[in-house]
């Protein structure tokens, strides 16, 4: 017998509206399963169940706001043990059951506004993250709105206007970042790095591939930031009740921006001891599940450490924000052509610079040093962190 | 495939990964990253795709010749007739 509860799905996550049940009580479910689908304010997520069994009870009924840790449904081990269900709790499963075989994404107010207003969900255009039909949407097509008259709390006229998800993103994340930055003496510290040699290796390693198969320069990154970390782990933990906790696992949380604003930190779990091909793959899945508006909760928890790369049109440097309760951030800014000191002489050659943002409580700059240091060299011979750990 | 096709397949792909953008609007020698604001991830899956519908093999020494539309429907008529 386990409670199956409301994820936290970040620090900044206190509750959810549970949207609907993927399963009903009796259903037999495994590990991995998408057990239900719950908004948050970083939009709707696939919740998995992590554990075989059976569903013996659900409690918590479709569009239900309760806070993180409440108690979703009890998942049993044995048949003998499901509890014979009430007509008032199997009824809004049905229904759930129901909506499942053709998924729209759309908020539950919307859904209650659709309901009232008498139009079709089908045949609204939604507007929210990757397509999910917010409360707008709908008061759009009922027509009581003109397409130009977006609510918007900001936005001045003629500015972008956001949609109410992506309003709320735009919530979550400052409520992230203010408390971080009111409870986090940060530290930072900032190397150039020299990225030749690994993008050379990593040029000959794309060569004998194809390009499905190619590999981006943030693997190089992610890769040798976990290596760095194995060598300096008290980056890698949580500040917790006044102390560090070092993690044994290492799961570095890569910031994805979206196309529509806002940004998901989706979590490569075991960084350290996965082949980059691994990575590659898992990082393409849940990039594409995080533009697509279908992200899954083990795709954003556990992260013990934050990576953001922006890419090579970005800023040429970061200053990250630490996400608690983490305790560093590694952010590095566009790889571009800049003039450097090579074997004494002037060149031109691709560089990088790395910053990293650190909790004081935690460490101090003694350990960031050897960090960014660590980091460099794994940088200058990537080819012996490539295919194994170490 | 003439130069119409090829650029109704480069637009289809690109719609994938910037729905929203009216590509109507894109000049034939603009920096389509730039200006559709498409990051490396997916444009290495635009790529991808045009791999796929056309069987053109692109080598990553090429990615600088998919930078505007122009070059793009220069590269791929010049490899698919």
């Amino acid at each position: 017998m386990s409670e199956f509860r409301m994820p936290s799905l970040g620090a900044d996550m206190e509750k959810g509206v549970l949207v609907e049940w993927n399963y009903k009580e009796g259903d037999r479910v495994k590990k991995g399963d998408i057990i239900a689908l719950v908004e948050t304010d970083k939009g709707l997520i696939d919740i998995e169940v992590f554990e075989d069994g059976i569903i013996s009870e659900i409690r918590i009924l479709p569009g239900q706001e309760v806070p993180v840790g409440e108690v979703l449904a009890v998942i049993g081990d044995e048949a003998g043990e499901i509890k014979r269900a009430g007509s008032k709790k199997t009824e809004p499963v049905k229904k759930a059951k129901k909506q499942k075989k053709e998924r729209i994404r759309i908020s539950p107010r919307a859904r209650r506004l659709a309901e009232k207003l008498g139009v079709d969900i089908k045949t609204v255009q939604g507007s929210g993250i990757s397509g999910t039909i917010d409360g707008d949407d709908v008061e759009r097509a009922a027509g009581l709105k003109k397409p130009e008259t977006r609510r918007t709390e900001f936005a001045e006229p003629g500015e972008e206007q956001r949609t109410d998800a992506q309003n709320r993103m735009r919530k979550a994340i400052a409520a992230a970042m203010s408390l971080s930055n009111r409870e986090i003496p940060h530290y930072y510290l900032e190397s150039s790095i020299d990225m030749t040699k690994s993008l050379r290796f990593l040029e000959n390693e794309n060569r004998k591939r194809s390009i499905r198969e190619r590999f981006l320069p943030a693997l190089i990154l992610i890769k040798s930031v976990a290596h760095a970390l194995r060598d300096v782990p008290e980056l890698n933990g949580y500040w917790e009740v006044d102390q560090l906790l070092i993690k044994q696992e290492l799961n570095i949380g890569f910031s994805v921006s979206l196309r529509k604003g806002g940004l998901i930190n989706v979590s490569i779990r075991d960084a350290d001891k996965k082949k980059p091909d691994e990575i590659r793959e898992d990082l393409n899945d849940m990039i594409t599940r995080a533009r697509a508006g279908r992200i899954r909760s083990s795709d954003i928890t556990d992260s013990t450490i934050t990576l953001t790369y922006l890419g090579d049109m970005g800023a040429e440097v970061v200053y990250g924000v630490i996400y608690p309760p983490q305790v560093a951030l590694v952010g590095f800014g566009s790889i571009q052509q800049r003039v450097m000191a090579h074997d004494g002489m002037i060149a031109v050659r691709p560089s990088v610079r790395v910053t990293l943002a650190a909790d004081h409580r935690a460490t101090d700059g003694v350990s960031g040093s050897r960090f960014l240091e660590s980091l460099n060299e794994y940088l200058q011979e990537v080819e012996k962190i490539w295919t194994n750990g170490k | 495939m003439d130069e119409r096709q090829i650029k109704e397949t480069v637009f289809r792909e690109l719609r994938r990964v910037a729905p929203e953008a009216d590509l109507n609007q894109l000049g034939p020698s603009e920096n389509i990253r730039e200006t559709l604001d498409i990051d490396s991830f997916d444009y290495l899956n635009f790529l991808i795709a045009l791999n796929n519908d056309l069987g053109i093999e692109i080598p990553e020494s090429d990615y600088d010749q998919f930078t505007t539309l122009e070059d793009i429907v220069l590269y791929i008529s010049s490899r698919i007739n």
